[in-house]
């Protein structure tokens, strides 16, 4: 037994060796946020994404790897509004780390400074999976990402107060940056205004919101649902009749549905990023709007 | 750039005045150059005035979207549940189970041959069953603990509180307290409950020696290395009143438990977790239904030191990390008990007494692929050691081994396949066969169909 409890606590006290790091840690649980987090914090930060542009963030598993990075960071930066649910919450309660606990300065959620489109009147889950604050996919609108950097700069500047200038600085450069690429988007995608487009899950509102897209459709009944042989059936009736442009996926998705139905309704698959890591052009933010924007056109041709 | 461009154009300009004061004074070439230059003056003229629109076009959408990024954020969205009493109440779920079992052998004679019964054992009755309904609380106290409440109600309208405890929110260095009663940390199935586990039943390694799961009413602390490989180090005490121990009336700690986690990914799409536990406590008169020698039924019960000591490792992989497609789970434990005191002989009768050790071991492995989205298939494989314990009172020659029948050693073991759909998160059909060899004369066929569904809050489970 008192083996046993040595050999417990060497072990403890090996883990408990470890370097000081002088940057300010941060947990960011999407790309965006991850990539946003690095534009305003710069070289005073270190980013950890718990998650890749490959994974739906709705079913992300509460790792070892993550609850090891909730520990040690300063700031979680999540998107909120219930995105999270079924894995943040465990990091955070497992996470032995008083400072990242929801309602404290060391958590930051996106939405909670946006708007979000599709706030259901009524919630219940036989319409699938919803999320009762609203649709949370709101990074794919860019001033919905001017907002968020606002903020977060705010945060950057309350947590790290000797880098407060040096945040604020660098947000101040983003703010105008990013002002400038979204007029370009607009400019440039603005062709894009009504066309007609069908989506998988209903995660592309805010990109079409932002473009003036036309959503025709879902291949997705319900949020999460997915699609029965006789749904699809019917959607190719309906495709039939009012044609759509183009069809759009994201990085993460399964392509089968979507080409399934691109088959048969004679219009082109569109692959989106979605977020930082997508695509292979999608590096960072900026390169993720361009990327998408450029996408849409050249299917919209 | 617009800069750059002026100065180059202007740069341009005075080279050509220049090269037209020196250049030779024929009137046409003159004149040439001169309208030239005035259509170059023209073209850059032109563009500057273009360069210049553009910029405060910029200027204006920029100014619009500053606007825009300034503009106080929207009001936060109304608290759940209307404001008022209510809107502090905690977040509610609720499991409902339930099962239809076909078995070939009869549940009453379940046993687990070569173990000493304790608690709560065997695949369950016969025919349609209600499973445990679980009813889940949970909410932040304040800023400083969280308490959640889990009472499972029986198929028999029996209450109890499986899970009950405190835990810590705002202790420094990577601490957690979690206090009350609560399932332990020791191995990987035994703090998971009931409506995750991926087969109906748990393995044979925690019916015979943790008497299912391990609960214990007590306090635990663990501490979570500042690395970026996860390490977890927790000790827990407690009245030690679970099985393998027994209420004992005695003031202090009864129990002790030990456990460390390690864990990391492996690229990006995969991850693991490994664990060593030890678990030490105490059984007074843990009594138990034998038969003797002649076949007539007595009661016996142990007394003495049981501890045990276990391995856990669990992988899990999907494509990217991306679980909806595909996702397979490896999961294996291992267990080993040393039991070692004394074992009464006919507690109701001839109460002989005399010394008691065994040395048994245990350990399950099981596969779990999601083929293709909602379905699921899992091999489990069970096997148990119990080897020969040594009975003083066969050594002594007061009895003989055919007295202790049950106590003979056994390596009883266990093969279930499942399939299990789910319709959705929150819902799952599963269907169950097995083939159990815990007896020692006779082979169970099971087979069963389970449903589970979760309504309420959503709930966030462990790795």
């Amino acid at each position: 037994m008192n083996k046993t409890l040595l050999a417990f606590l060497a072990l403890a006290a090996l883990a408990a060796m470890t370097p000081a790091h002088a940057a300010l840690k941060i947990l960011a649980t999407t790309p965006e946020w991850a990539s946003l987090s690095r534009e305003i914090g710069g070289d005073k930060v270190d980013v950890y994404a718990a998650t890749s542009a490959f994974q739906d963030v709705h079913r992300v598993e509460a790792k070892p790897s993550l609850v090891a990075r909730a520990r040690s960071a300063d700031l979680v930066v999540a998107t909120g509004a219930q995105l999270e649910i079924g894995w943040l919450p465990v990091l955070l309660q497992e996470s032995g780390n008083a400072h990242i606990q929801a309602g404290g300065n060391g958590y930051f959620e996106a939405t909670s400074v946006l708007r979000l489109l599709e706030v259901p009147t009524s919630v219940d889950r036989s319409l699938g999976d919803i999320h009762p604050q609203g649709n949370p996919h709101a990074q794919l609108d860019p001033h919905n990402i001017a907002l968020v950097a606002k903020a977060l700069t705010a945060r950057l500047t309350l947590l790290d107060a000797s880098n407060a200038a040096y945040y604020s600085a660098r947000g101040a450069d983003f703010q105008n940056r990013w002002q400038i690429a979204i007029a370009k988007w607009e400019t440039a995608a603005a062709p894009l205004k009504g066309v007609p487009v069908v989506v998988i899950h209903r995660d592309q509102v805010y990109l079409c919101h932002w473009l003036g897209l036309a959503e025709l459709a879902a291949i997705e009944p319900k949020p999460g649902v997915p699609p029965t042989a006789g749904y699809l059936a019917q959607l190719v009736v309906k495709l039939n009749a009012s044609p759509a442009k183009m069809i759009l996926r994201n990085a993460y998705n399964d392509s089968k549905a979507a080409d399934w139905l691109s088959e048969r309704v004679h219009a082109p698959v569109v692959t989106l990023a979605y977020t930082v890591g997508g695509t292979p052009e999608a590096k960072d933010l900026f390169g993720l709007f361009d990327d998408m924007v450029n996408r849409l056109l050249g299917a919209a041709k | 750039m617009w800069m750059k461009k002026n100065r180059g154009a202007g740069t341009a300009l005075l080279l050509l005045l220049l090269m037209s004061g020196v250049g030779r004074a024929h009137a046409d070439e003159l004149s040439e150059l001169k309208s030239d230059i005035a259509a170059l003056k023209t073209t850059y003229a032109q563009k500057i005035v273009a360069l210049e629109a553009r910029i405060a076009q910029l200027e204006v959408q920029a100014s619009a979207a500053t606007a825009i990024a300034e503009a106080p954020p929207p009001p936060p969205p109304a608290p759940a549940g209307g404001g008022g009493q209510s809107a502090f109440n905690p977040a509610v779920s609720v499991i409902l189970a339930g099962n239809y079992a076909n078995l070939s052998q009869d549940p009453a004679t379940y046993r687990i041959a070569g173990f000493m019964p304790g608690a709560d054992i065997g695949p369950g009755e016969r025919s349609f069953n209600l499973g445990e309904s679980e009813l889940t609380l949970a909410a932040n106290v304040d800023p400083y603990f969280l308490a959640n409440l889990t009472v499972a109600i029986g198929a028999d309208d029996s209450i109890h509180a499986e899970e009950a405890y405190f835990k810590t929110t705002a202790l420094p260095a990577g601490l957690l307290l979690k206090g009350g009663r609560f399932f332990s940390g020791i191995g990987y199935l035994n703090e998971v409950h009931a409506h995750a586990w991926d087969f109906i039943d748990q393995p044979l390694v925690y019916q015979a020696f943790l008497g299912r799961q391990y609960a214990t009413d007590g306090l635990q602390v663990k501490w979570l290395a500042p690395t970026d490989l996860f390490m977890e180090f927790g000790a827990e005490t407690g009245n030690g009143r679970h099985f393998p121990g027994t209420g004992r009336n005695r003031n202090g700690m009864n129990s002790t438990t030990l456990f460390m986690h390690a864990g990391n990914d492996i690229g990006d799409s995969a991850s693991w977790r490994a664990g060593l536990s030890w678990l030490d406590q105490r059984a007074d008169n843990r009594s138990f239904d034998s038969v003797d020698g002649t076949g007539a039924p007595i009661l016996n019960a142990f007394t003495g030191s049981s501890r045990l000591w276990g391995a856990d490792f669990v992988y899990k992989w999907a494509p990217l990390g991306n679980s909806i497609e595909r996702q397979f789970k490896f999961q294996a434990e291992f267990m080993h008990r040393i039991e070692s005191g004394s074992l009464a002989f006919d507690t109701q009768g001839g109460n002989l007494n005399g010394s008691y050790r065994s040395s048994q071991s245990g350990w399950y492995a099981q596969g779990v692929y999601q083929f293709r989205p909602r379905w699921r298939i899992g091999l489990r494989y069970d096997s148990l050691h119990s080897g020969d314990p040594s009975i003083g009172l066969v050594a002594a020659g007061a009895l003989t081994l055919a007295d202790f029948s049950e106590l003979a050693a056994s390596s009883p073991d266990r093969t279930s396949l499942m399939l299990d759909w789910s319709p959705s998160e929150f819902s799952r059909l599963r269907l169950q066969y097995a083939q159990d060899q815990a007896r020692r004369d006779a082979r169970d066929h099971q087979l069963f169909l389970q449903y589970l569904y979760s309504i309420g809050a959503h709930g966030a489970h462990k790795f």
